[in-house]
């Protein structure tokens, strides 16, 4: 997930490249409306190239960050079960952010590249990674959440028309369940513990319902690259169904915890079979994506220097092999 | 010491014995044997694999999207290779 289908800071052009006849964007459209896959070296719209390679890239970086808030709690985790479970999580999130960066790359960028334009500031990551994870709780509310969130964004992506894309999301989303679970696990101890373990999770479910609403993106109407996304069966729902359909099966898991969802407009429509939910807070969306969030500069902060501080070990890695080579030579 | 990427090699992973290897993904490694690591970490967590090839990207070849049609042109017009082509009268069994 964490695909938001936001601008880059560098904007580029949708005009059509310069070899892109009328005919060959209908034979184009054509494959991809028969619902063809879309391979690597196929011919494609120069558009649809770049759409990919911000979304997927912005999706890798998204899982890189998102090792942060989680990593936060490695060394506090209140088991060693729970150590090793997040762990295993955490190690997941890298992977996911490598199986992307490799399906990026399919599109003719390099990963130093995507990386590069992160660290510069010129890519995005999903607005959610911006908070703070303040107590134990806050990783059962990410696991059921913020991946419940990714999941529901992610299923559809399985049938993206962009072959390297849909099979790297298969492969995530398979594995996106035992983070979802291992969440709502947390979540499920905590409500069954002390009044101060249920004012725990009460408390972390506050603070992260709101911006697992916003990790959908903006609302149909404000989201402009939604229409030639659909189009193209990058994606298959916009944001506004995806965001209801979570609230819908999330509401009741809330309950089942015993815990009161932080919105009083919230109530069940008879009439539509849904939740009618109140306005989320779009100048705070705005305001986390400008860079303004709790956490911006320390996530970036933190990934510049773990970029910096792996200098040595890729350089070494590097020159050894460059010697083994000399030997065999 | 010069800042060029690590070189792009292709995972191939068998799932169980009696399978054949099949495309994973891939992953950057500055040499064979990390390569083969890397696959591992990458693409075997959950026991997917009970063995892993690694090839550079660049060493392999493969055919060229735009010239498809053509290229597989000469199976197209030869259905006598399939055995629908062939129409056996009723009452034949075992055919």
């Amino acid at each position: 997930m964490y695909t938001q289908g936001l601008d880059q800071k560098t904007k580029t052009s949708d005009k059509p490249g310069p070899l892109e006849g009328p005919e060959q964007l209908a034979e184009f459209q054509a494959r991809v409306d028969a619902e063809e896959k879309i391979e690597a070296k196929d011919w494609m719209p120069e558009a649809y190239r770049r759409t990919l390679v911000r979304q997927i890239s912005q999706h890798a970086h998204s899982e890189i960050i998102g090792m942060q808030p989680e990593g936060n709690w490695l060394t506090r985790a209140p088991s060693l079960k729970r150590k090793a479970i997040l762990l295993a999580k955490v190690q997941d999130e890298a992977g996911h952010g490598l199986y992307l960066y490799s399906a990026g790359e399919t599109l003719g960028v390099s990963r130093d590249q995507m990386v590069a334009d992160l660290l510069a500031g010129r890519a995005k990551y999903s607005s959610i990674f911006n908070y703070p994870t303040l107590t134990w709780a806050d990783i059962g509310a990410i696991g059921w959440l913020v991946d419940g969130a990714a999941i529901m964004n992610q299923i559809p992506l399985c049938r993206c028309s962009y072959g390297p894309y849909a099979r790297a999301m298969v492969r995530i989303c398979k594995e996106e369940s035992f983070h979802q679970r291992q969440g709502f696990e947390i979540m499920l101890e905590l409500s069954k513990g002390t009044d101060a373990q249920k004012e725990m999770a009460q408390d972390a479910f506050n603070r992260w319902w709101w911006p697992s609403l916003m990790m959908f993106g903006p609302g149909d109407k404000d989201s402009k690259h939604s229409a030639q996304s659909m189009a193209w069966k990058i994606k298959r729902f916009s944001n506004d169904e995806l965001r209801q359909k979570f609230v819908d099966v999330t509401v009741p898991q809330a309950q089942f915890l015993g815990l009161r969802v932080p919105d009083d407009d919230l109530h069940y429509n008879d009439e539509t079979g849904h939740y009618d939910f109140g306005e989320i807070d779009w100048q705070e969306f705005l305001d986390v994506l400008a860079g303004n969030g709790p956490c911006n500069r320390q996530r970036m902060a933190q990934r510049t220097r773990a970029h910096e501080d792996g200098q040595w070990v890729r350089d070494a890695a590097r020159a050894y092999a460059a010697r083994q080579r000399a030997k065999a030579a | 010491m010069t800042d060029e990427e690590w070189p792009l090699y292709e995972v191939f992973i068998r799932a169980r014995s009696g399978l054949s290897h099949r495309h994973a993904g891939s992953v950057h490694a500055a040499d064979d044997e990390m390569a083969l690591n890397h696959a591992r970490d990458t693409y075997t967590r959950r026991m997917e694999g009970v063995s892993i090839w690694v090839v550079r990207s660049d060493k392999i070849v493969a055919s060229d999207p735009a010239e498809t049609s053509a290229f597989f042109e000469p199976a197209e017009d030869k259905v006598y290779r399939h055995p629908t082509f062939y129409e056996i009268p009723e009452g034949v069994e075992n055919l």
